[in-house]
């Protein structure tokens, strides 16, 4: 049918409107229905007036089906208004007879996984925290249940892979080196006191005196003392100012780094012979820490979270790739 | 407008009382009835053992576990492919038999057909044939009608419920499910799903019936749209059975066509429509009319088949008087043999997959935040979830091994060795941990290919993946 059109009506197919030219769309003519068939056509429906080429809209009335619907959705509507907040008033919206709350539903749901898990909770803190990772069970739920607060609490220091922050001095909490010891004894202490706060007597404590800024050492110690720590790690050096160093490391650094720069977990002290820096082992990076120390902080979590919830933190992180 | 009457639009649904009929079609619909709702009714409680650790019911829809059991066979959602698969053979096997025999499905075998068909039957068990529930239906409600409709409904409501009850056999243990159900023991997904379709059946076969083939189901208009000249369907001759008309004295007229007007093929067909009319919509081609038909024409000794399955293309051929093609070259011809090869090689291809799975799986994630870690020695370490799935009735063992042309050591987190055991049809989660020595190859490489093995302990099954390995890339 479009085809005829467009070659009686060459004007229509180029765009231009020309009211005149318009060539009328011929009338269908179809047959005449047999009459055994047209008995059964109850009447032509009246039509709403509207024609567009030639075409009549029928004024059929909605379908019964259709119209019921329409009416059961009202008397649904009013139903639901009476039983359900519904009606925005000043302060808050009408309440409804059967008092839902969508916010006391999350708190419900929230209290129902509590409760379930509650027994849970009581294993992890009735098992000895170095055995907490012995039963597979207690285990895989301590893990996802870690995963769970690690995201919520621990990941914006320490990164969503738990990877750490180098340039913030957070440290990666997946590889095998541990300032304060990688057991799930340690680090259960470590998250349940934290770092230097002042909130925790048994945080873990430990300062490094700023060489630099507080005249311990002068310019040159200093830079004696950066070329050793980069020989201990194996990095290119100043053979004769590492030597140098040598002296100014057994003096100044030893006592909490060690001998052969090992590190000390009891001190928090970290070890400077190994490829592992909590806050970079380049030069300049060595020399500043030298010059003005480094105070990394870290919240006792005894405070904010449960001693179930520091459990299973403490073996998530545990069975992260790095526990001892 | 106004002057004019406002025309009636509505044409409320007419009740049909298909009469009782007999015949070549009504047997073997009969019998497929029975075939269909003994599969039905039974498969649930056929018993396929397993082993210790798995159901023994032959058919199972485990949603909890996520498992399909089909006799020997058992899906995990993983293989979800293989149902994709039979919902392509379903679809082309659709196209075949609509094309060769139009709406066949429709007549014989679809649920809403076959269970109309049994509520019918039990209405005329109660009510008596087409006749006495026409007057039934006409008198005024009184004790008697008020009695037989009720003892109608409750038959028709048992019906139901066991419709309803048998199907959520299909999703958990059929025994186990019994008697929850009897001792009220039953979860309430199985109470709400019995309703739901205890109701549906109860409604779609005793009351909506054609109604649901005309109005509902959208299967009539796609298949009209697969039909071609060469699909037989039931059709009138009506070059044989016009002009139409009554026995004269028990005779027909030298004139008169071999149509009665006897209205038999009318009163039994359960869509009330007459065939004569043509081929249309509301005609499921369920073949009644024909052993109606055939009937009277057996009795007014004039030759079968005034109504028969036949092709549009037969027509004009059989008008101009000459034999009819024989079905056969109607159903096989080039369309149908095209579905039918396209059907079977799907049908195959699933076969030949099913025979080659395996019951092992192994796939490897690898973590990617971060990429690596720089251990204390300097060696570099990269982590995997890997997943092994032993789809197996037994607790097995398996033996992690690496493959790589570097040196590279591999390490499972939280096992000493690298055997893990996995239970019975369950999936393992296992960290591990490939390191590559300080300064090696793949410690320096940008990126290094390596393949993680499994390998069952006591059959030697063995299953690789294969991934990649991120070094320092410096």
């Amino acid at each position: 049918m479009a085809g005829d059109d467009k070659k009686q009506d060459p004007t229509a197919s180029e765009g231009v409107p020309d009211q005149a030219n318009r060539v009328a769309p011929p009338e269908r003519q179809y047959p005449e229905p047999k009459a055994e068939l047209k008995r059964k056509v109850a009447a032509e429906p009246p039509t709403t007036g509207h024609v567009w080429d030639g075409i009549r809209e029928y004024d059929n009335p909605m379908p019964r089906w259709w119209l019921w619907t329409f009416y059961i959705c009202i008397a649904w509507a009013v139903i639901y208004w009476i039983l359900y907040p519904a009606w925005p008033m000043v302060s808050q919206a009408t309440p409804g007879l059967l008092g839902s709350s969508t916010r006391g539903d999350v708190a419900r749901e929230i209290a129902d996984f509590e409760t379930r898990n509650e027994p849970w909770f009581e294993r992890l803190n009735a098992t000895p925290v170095a055995a907490l990772r012995e039963e597979d069970d207690l285990e895989r739920f301590a893990v996802q249940a870690g995963a769970a607060v690690f995201a919520a609490q621990c990941s914006q220091c320490h990164g969503a892979g738990a990877q750490g922050v180098q340039a913030g001095g957070f440290p990666s909490l997946l590889d095998d080196q541990w300032l304060w010891g990688g057991t799930l004894e340690e680090i259960h202490h470590t998250i349940r006191h934290g770092v230097r706060n002042e909130d925790d007597p048994e945080a873990r404590w430990s300062e490094m005196p700023a060489f630099g800024a507080d005249g311990i050492l002068d310019g040159d110690e200093i830079e004696q003392v950066v070329e050793y720590v980069l020989a201990m790690s194996g990095q290119s050096h100043d053979e004769d100012l590492a030597a140098m160093g040598a002296e100014v490391f057994e003096w100044n650094c030893a006592a909490c780094h060690m001998d052969d720069g090992s590190g000390n977990t009891d001190l928090g002290a970290p070890a400077l012979n190994n490829q592992i820096w909590q806050y970079g082992g380049d030069r300049d990076t060595i020399r500043h820490t030298i010059y003005y120390s480094r105070y990394g902080v870290m919240p006792a979590f005894a405070q904010r979270l449960r001693e179930a919830e520091i459990r299973a933190v403490a073996v998530f992180v545990h069975q992260l790739g790095g526990g001892q | 407008m106004s002057t004019t009457p406002e025309p009636q639009l509505y044409a409320a649904r007419e009740p049909i009382f298909p009469r009782r009929v007999q015949g070549r079609f009504r047997n073997l619909k009969w019998v497929l009835m029975a075939v269909m709702l003994g599969i039905y009714y039974i498969t649930p409680w056929i018993r396929w053992d397993r082993g210790p650790n798995l159901p023994d019911q032959a058919v199972l829809v485990d949603l909890a576990n996520r498992r399909f059991f089909f006799f020997f066979v058992e899906i995990w959602p993983h293989e979800f492919y293989f149902v994709a698969g039979l919902l392509i053979m379903a679809g082309l096997g659709l196209f075949l038999f609509t094309s060769a025999l139009g709406r066949v499905w429709c007549g014989y075998a679809c649920p809403q057909t076959v269970w109309t068909d049994l509520f019918i039957t039990v209405e005329r068990w109660i009510e008596g044939d087409r006749n006495a529930r026409v007057r039934l239906w006409r008198a005024p409600w009184g004790v008697h009608k008020a009695r037989v409709y009720l003892t109608k409904w409750t038959v028709w409501l048992l019906i139901a419920l066991a419709t309803g009850g048998a199907w959520v056999f299909y999703f958990a243990d059929a025994p186990t499910l019994l008697r929850d159900l009897l001792t009220f023991q039953a979860p309430p997904v199985a109470w709400i799903t019995i309703a739901i379709l205890t109701a549906t059946t109860f409604f779609f076969g005793g009351f909506f019936r054609e109604q649901i083939c005309i109005y509902a189901c959208p299967w009539p208009r796609i298949q009209a749209a697969m039909m071609d000249e060469d699909t037989l369907t039931i059709a009138y001759r009506d070059w044989r059975g016009e002009p139409r008309g009554k026995l004269r004295q028990g005779k027909l007229d030298p004139g008169q066509g071999d149509c009665i007007d006897c209205m038999a093929c009318v009163n039994v067909c359960p869509m009330g429509i007459d065939i004569r009319d043509g081929q249309q919509l509301a005609c499921i081609t369920c073949g009644l009319c024909i052993d109606a038909c055939d009937e009277v024409m057996d009795r007014i000794d004039k030759p079968r088949g005034l109504i028969g399955y036949l092709a549009l293309s037969d027509e004009t051929h059989e008008k101009a008087g000459k034999p009819a093609i024989s079905a056969w070259r109607h159903v096989f011809r080039p369309r149908t043999v095209l579905y039918t090869v396209l059907w079977g090689g799907v049908g195959i291809g699933l076969i030949v997959l099913l025979l080659m799975r395996t019951d092992l799986d192994m796939s490897v994630a690898q973590v990617r935040n971060p990429l690596n870690v720089i251990m204390a020695d300097g060696s570099v370490r990269n982590a995997y979830e890997v997943r092994i799935r032993n789809m197996h009735g037994e607790a097995r063992e398996f033996t992690l091994a690496l493959d790589a042309a570097v040196p590279m050591d591999i390490v499972l987190e939280g096992v000493p060795d690298l055997t893990v055991t996995v239970p019975a049809d369950t999936m393992l989660n296992q960290r591990v941990y490939l390191i590559a020595p300080p300064d090696s190859p793949a410690a320096s490489a940008q990126r290094t290919d390596v393949i993680l093995r499994a390998t069952e302990g006591i059959s030697g099954q063995a299953i690789a993946t294969q991934t990649l390995f991120n070094g320092r890339g410096n």
